[in-house]
């Protein structure tokens, strides 16, 4: 008999599954949203065990999708003709193993920039990460392979009916495997070990834990799943362009994560289905969709700043 | 004198904070399972010495040996893994985490799961769970702190804080335990029974030592032996009642109670 967590991740993705099956009858706004909130609940979770539960400040996210979104898109697209009929020309195979493969390269892209700058105290990873966004973008824009500044077009989407389904199930299941794994985590003996670090490092280190270790786990855990993050976005959008990983990117994830409470499972994802419905329904203001994203902002962190889904209910403690 | 080498040793241990030599020139040894007291008044490098044993501090000058083995370069996780564990005088628990938690995150060191097990969750990582609330509900017991172990520890009475401190510190199972000034801010009652536990926790876990303590009577009262630093230097060492016959002690620092 497997664990009650195990069982409810099955049941989780069950219903993935049954979504899936019926997003043919989907409204395709309803369902362009479903899937939007499904990669944003991908990069809040993720970035909440770096940010939120090990008390890192990381500005990255966005880079470490970028190249998630790029490794992905080139096995899907660029390399597709070529690597699709090895798996049976079979969407199904393909897909999960770009995103994986996604996840892979952003883990190891988090490994190089986190384990130079994790060891010191201090706000160093706060200016590493930013820089790293930012020379993700401009390397993008002259690697002519995946398209320089112009970006990778006609990735295959959910437009497509053989790639549809897949799409869908793994933007479903992907948020509910990223919860699962950073709860996962830190419940256990071992993963109150990255909530001791935010607390208090030098204490963490007195009572014997490798803080180094702790935070660059927590790091590369958290690039992992940007990387995924940055797969689905690519083949829900169809296209990718190097300008759209920047900084304000990055920012809205870590909205999310301060308004979901920092280090709140719950609250950080219900912020995450929050900013990014509302974000997509003030699409129909245009211009003045970033003013009024940005004043509701303001109002929130001025009136909530413990975050907006904290009472006791979620209050972050043991299971 | 020993007759093998002694648990900790310091030879010539100097630190100084750009022109401040915060201590200078101590050597001092604490035997396996001896109850040690280190003395000496505000600023004399106390704490100082407590950072340096534990890796915090590495010396400008000098040595320190841990079970045989010089800890220069090491981390305070590695010398923790060697055996020793500490409490600070500021109080350093993990103020978010429930009592509880705070105790059980300190097994870390003995741990046979890690990050994989705690996503496999497989019937072993369950059993080591289940045994680790057992042994962390046997030491919150000793101070009964048991009652209020899904509280969270800044929760805690200042002096509840400072139990919950060197319960923690024992689940890293150490061989050296270094204790600053875990008394403070009790009353006479409260610290007489401290040092009483303390005494009990010795003996039931076969521990040595390192206790900072301002009260004279009590550290004269449970130490074998005591160590006094004056400004950073060592000025004494001995028996209770030799510290307590001792000139150079009574004129740095009894002479002032007495006064
Ligand atoms: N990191 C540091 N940088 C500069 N000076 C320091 C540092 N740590 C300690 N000192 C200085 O070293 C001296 C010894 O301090 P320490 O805290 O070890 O004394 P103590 O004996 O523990 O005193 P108390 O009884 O007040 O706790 C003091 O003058 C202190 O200011
Ligand atoms: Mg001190």
């Amino acid at each position: 008999m497997p664990p009650k967590s195990q069982l409810c991740l099955l049941a989780a993705l069950a219903v993935a599954g049954v979504a899936t099956a019926f997003a043919g009858r989907m409204d395709p706004y309803f369902l362009d949203v479903l899937l939007s909130v499904g990669v944003s609940v991908v990069l809040a979770a993720s970035l909440n065990l770096i940010n939120g539960f090990t008390g890192q400040f990381s500005l990255g996210h966005a880079g470490f999708m970028a190249v998630g979104a790029y490794t992905a898109a080139t096995l899907t697209k660029t390399l597709g003709a070529k690597l699709l009929p090895l798996v049976g020309g079979q969407p199904w195979v393909l897909l999960p193993l770009a995103l994986f493969a996604g996840g892979l390269t952003a883990a190891l892209a988090g490994f190089l920039v986190g384990a130079p700058s994790l060891r010191l105290k201090g706000d160093y990873l706060a200016i590493v990460t930013l820089g790293f966004g930012e020379i993700i973008k401009v390397i993008l824009q002259n690697v002519e392979f995946v398209g320089g500044a112009l970006g990778l077009n006609g990735l295959p989407t959910t437009l497509n009916p053989a790639w549809s389904g897949v799409i869908v199930f793994a933007t479903l299941a992907a948020p509910m495997l990223t919860v699962y794994v950073v709860w996962g985590l830190l419940n256990s003996t071992y993963g109150r070990g990255f909530l001791a670090v935010a607390d208090d490092e030098v204490a963490a280190e007195a009572m014997g834990l490798n803080t180094t270790r702790y935070k660059i786990t927590a790091f590369v855990v958290g690039a992992f799943f940007a990387g995924v993050a940055g797969g689905l976005y690519a083949h829900i959008k169809g296209t990718l362009t190097p300008g759209g990983f920047d900084f304000n990117k990055s920012i809205e994830i870590v909205v999310m994560v301060i308004l979901g409470g920092m280090g709140r499972h719950v609250g950080v994802i219900l912020a995450a289905v929050l900013l990014t419905v509302l974000s997509e329904t003030l699409r129909k203001f245009g211009d003045y969709r970033m003013i009024l994203y940005s004043l509701l902002l303001i109002v929130l962190m001025l009136t909530r700043p413990q975050g907006l889904f904290t009472w006791p209910l979620w209050k972050r403690k043991a299971a | 004198m020993f007759m093998t080498t002694p648990l900790l040793q310091l030879t010539d241990v100097t630190i100084r904070f750009g022109g401040l030599t915060a201590v200078s020139g101590v050597s001092a040894t604490v035997g396996e399972r001896e109850l040690v007291g280190l003395i000496g008044p505000n600023g004399a490098g106390k704490t100082t010495v407590f950072n340096l044993i534990t890796g915090v501090y590495q010396p400008t000058e000098g040595r320190i040996e841990f079970a045989g083995e010089p800890t220069a370069k090491l981390r305070p996780f590695e010398l923790t893994e060697r055996g020793i564990a500490r409490t600070f005088q500021n109080i350093r628990l993990f103020p978010s985490l429930t009592v509880f938690d705070n105790v059980r995150v300190a097994f870390h060191l003995h741990l046979a799961h890690d990050a994989v097990h705690s996503l496999t969750r497989g019937p072993k990582f369950q059993r080591e769970e289940v045994e680790l609330r057992e042994r962390t509900r046997e030491l919150l017991s000793i101070f009964s702190l048991e009652r209020v172990q899904e509280e969270p520890a800044k929760s805690l009475s200042y002096g509840d804080q400072r139990r919950l401190e060197i319960i923690r510190a024992l689940a890293t199972r150490p061989k050296l335990l270094l204790l600053d000034e875990p008394a403070a801010g009790m009353n006479p009652a409260e610290k007489v029974e401290l040092m009483k536990l303390i005494q009990f926790i010795q003996e039931k876990f076969r521990l040595a030592i390192l206790l900072v303590e301002h009260d004279m009577k009590v550290v004269m009262g449970i130490c074998q032996r005591i160590h006094v630093l004056e400004y950073g230097r060592k000025i004494a060492e001995g028996t209770p009642a030799e510290i307590r016959a001792n000139p150079a002690v009574i004129a740095a620092y009894l002479g002032k109670e007495h006064a």
